[in-house]
């Protein structure tokens, strides 16, 4: 398998279908029999978190509760729900699924999806808390003129969050298929409606309390299988390892590098959208504005990348232990009860039916609620940060020039809440048949040539200018997204071209996309001598000032 | 508050301060990156290296390194924030006080 194949995989993976870990697309799964344990668990999520969210909409009532929970978060908290958004299904099916079908390989993936976490907490986190208000072109925008650059937040903002919304609901539809044996339409429709119900009536309180919960019954699911795995060998990773190793078709070489890298370019080219992409995805972002000041934003990065990396670990002794639980079990978790049936559900489907293995019925409709909890987290997640791009950025600061009303700005968040629901809905119905691997990765791309390089020069570079910032970030975005139509994954894949015509020859634009808006922002800042220029020039002591100390921060209250 | 803002911009400590710790902040970040595409090239140029078995097991360096990057990354990161929460943030205050005087 090429680099090519197994990041298709991947990023298929990376959307929690029901794809096969090996080289397939998306696929078609099949419906399975209605599942009323899980159902029943997945009911009790819903009940209690609509709970909360009921508790929430009593605390929500300004435009900042509704953003950032009125800054009353702690960082641990923070942490845990910066986790959530970040463990999708995707990771935990996805990474566990490709370790079961290649062991090492699927840990070089998952140490990928870890790096970005550093650069957050080194660069980026105490200066986002100390200049953001409510999303991130506050930050982007702060000593520029406000127009031009939320405009370019937005529409970035919004370009990451639909693509990535897509991803997760198409990979909803296909997992509720298999785990819950319900309808593709009413999968879409279930997410749409509950996932609107948070936002919309909970706000920020609410996202992140449902984000909290999430987490921690993913990381108890997920304790408890990694731990009843390395139970069954004695506490021995070596007696777990050399038990793999004889049952699997692959024998030594699941132990050691496959051929997950063959082109050094798009391995860093993938490298630099994972790192950078993280610093730089709109729902990300908007959860530093939710703690109280710096100190906690701080905290709240440390703590997400230990659980992070936590989780990490525990999916790679889930894959090993998939491989030596399942394979022996043809009869039960095979098509046919044959191994080369390939396994019932696709090979998404190994942490599953290893939950099955070691918990029986009662846990594996634990972890099929976890798994549905978990896309319908995320979506309100991504949800609420393109209703605030639309309502703070669009409306209150581009159209009523600032101007605009707590209530008069709730009431736009709300409305485009609503219609991003129904335009969720109606995306995931109309991608159902579609392969739709290419878009997580294409979000991260975006992410780390658009809003990552406008973000960093204008927090970090006294000499960058409103024109730099919005002709870099729009030439970063327009490259990533026409390279990524040149790749492979899409110009063969999405739209038939014949194989081997993709015109661009790598996995991932990043390494070009990224490179060409840091050197248009800083070109075209230099060469810019308005009035306005030097103006902005002028105003970077005080946004230093600010950025590095904190004072005159938005306060927990004072926002 | 402008007077606050001058005092602490024009204190010499203030801009040593940022740039000590923005330094700091920089090679944090190296040592990360360095990690992690350190382990990347291994994998793209001598993966023979982390297939190697560690003692008579079947257990290669490979394991023990992937999930040290991990740790690492994770231990990395609390020692940035441990500093930066106890003595930059107390540095930082010692120098709003100073100006706001």
């Amino acid at each position: 398998m090429n680099i090519k194949h197994l990041l298709a995989a991947v990023a298929a993976l990376a959307v929690a279908g029901g794809a096969i870990a090996a080289g397939a697309d998306l696929g078609q799964t099949a419906q399975q029999a209605t599942n009323w344990t899980a159902i029943a668990m997945f009911a009790i999520f819903v009940g209690a978190t609509l709970f909360i969210t009921k508790w929430a909409a009593s605390k929500t009532k300004t435009a900042a509760d509704f953003y950032t929970a009125g800054g009353g978060i702690t960082g641990f908290q923070n942490g845990l729900a910066i986790a959530g958004d970040y463990m999708s299904a995707a990771s935990f099916l996805g990474i566990s699924g490709l370790v079961f079908a290649n062991g090492f390989d699927g840990l070089i993936f998952s140490i990928g999806w870890l790096v970005g976490w550093p650069i957050i907490t080194f660069l980026m986190a105490e200066r986002l808390r100390n200049l953001g208000k409510f999303t991130f072109a506050d930050v982007a925008s702060y000593r520029f003129s406000q127009t031009p650059v939320r405009i370019f937040a937005a529409s970035s903002s919004l370009v990451v969050v639909v693509f990535y919304m897509i991803a997760q609901m198409v990979g909803a539809g296909q997992l509720i298929k298999v785990l819950f044996g319900l309808e593709y339409m009413y999968a879409e429709i279930l997410v749409g409606s509950i996932m609107m119900m948070y936002v919309l009536f909970g706000g920020m309180t609410a996202t992140t309390w449902v984000q909290i919960i999430k987490a921690c019954m993913l990381l108890f699911g997920a304790s408890f299988m990694a731990f009843s795995v390395l139970m069954q060998f004695g506490f021995s990773p070596e007696a777990l390892f050399a038990k793999a190793v004889e049952v699997h078709s692959k024998h030594d070489a699941i132990m050691a590098p496959g051929a997950l890298i063959k082109d050094p370019i798009s391995a860093i080219s993938v490298g630099m959208a994972l790192m950078f992409g993280t610093a730089g995805l709109p729902h990300i972002l908007m959860r530093f504005f939710t703690v109280p000041n710096a100190k906690e934003a701080r905290k709240s990065v440390a703590w997400a990348t230990t659980w992070i990396g936590y989780f990490y670990i525990l999916t790679f002794i889930i894959g090993f232990g998939a491989i030596t639980n399942l394979i022996q079990n043809p009869a039960e978790f095979y098509v046919g009860g044959e191994i080369a049936g390939g396994l019932k559900g696709g090979g998404n489907m190994a942490a599953v039916h290893l939950a099955k293995a070691v918990g029986g019925d009662l846990f594996l409709g634990f972890i099929s609620a976890v798994a549905f909890a978990t896309i319908l987290a995320v979506v309100a997640g991504l949800t609420l940060s393109g209703a605030s791009a639309v309502s703070h950025d669009l409306y209150a600061s581009v159209i009523k020039k600032g101007q605009a009303s707590s209530d008069a700005e709730l009431r736009v968040s709300k409305i485009t809440t609503i219609c991003l629901g129904i335009l969720a809905v109606v995306l995931g119905i109309a991608f159902e048949k579609q392969n739709v691997a290419y878009m997580v990765m294409l979000a991260f791309v975006i992410a780390c040539s658009g809003n990552f390089p406008v973000l960093f020069m204008s927090v970090l570079w006294k000499n960058c200018t409103t024109r730099g910032a919005v002709v870099g970030g729009f030439t970063g975005l327009i490259l990533a997204v026409v390279l990524t139509i040149g790749s492979a994954s899409v110009w063969e894949a999405v739209m038939h071209n014949p194989k081997g015509s993709a015109w661009f020859p790598y996995n991932s634009a990043a390494i070009f996309s990224m490179t060409a808006a840091f050197v248009t922002i800083w070109l075209v800042s230099i060469l810019d001598n308005s009035a306005q220029a030097k103006k902005e020039r002028a105003l970077y002591p005080a946004q230093q000032l600010r950025s590095e100390t904190g004072l005159g921060a938005a306060g927990a209250s004072g926002h | 508050m402008q007077n606050v803002l001058d005092r602490v911009t024009a204190n010499p400590k203030f801009l040593e301060f940022v740039a000590m710790r923005s330094r700091y902040s920089i090679i944090m970040t190296i040592l990360g990156a360095v990690a992690y595409y350190g382990f990347i090239l291994l994998v793209a140029f001598d993966p023979k290296f982390l297939a190697q078995k560690i003692g008579s097991g079947v257990t290669t360096l490979g394991v023990p390194l992937g999930i040290g990057v991990i740790v690492f990354t994770i231990i990395l990161t609390w020692i940035y924030v441990r500093r930066a929460n106890s003595e930059f943030d107390s540095i930082n205050e010692a120098l709003i006080k100073e100006a706001q005087k």
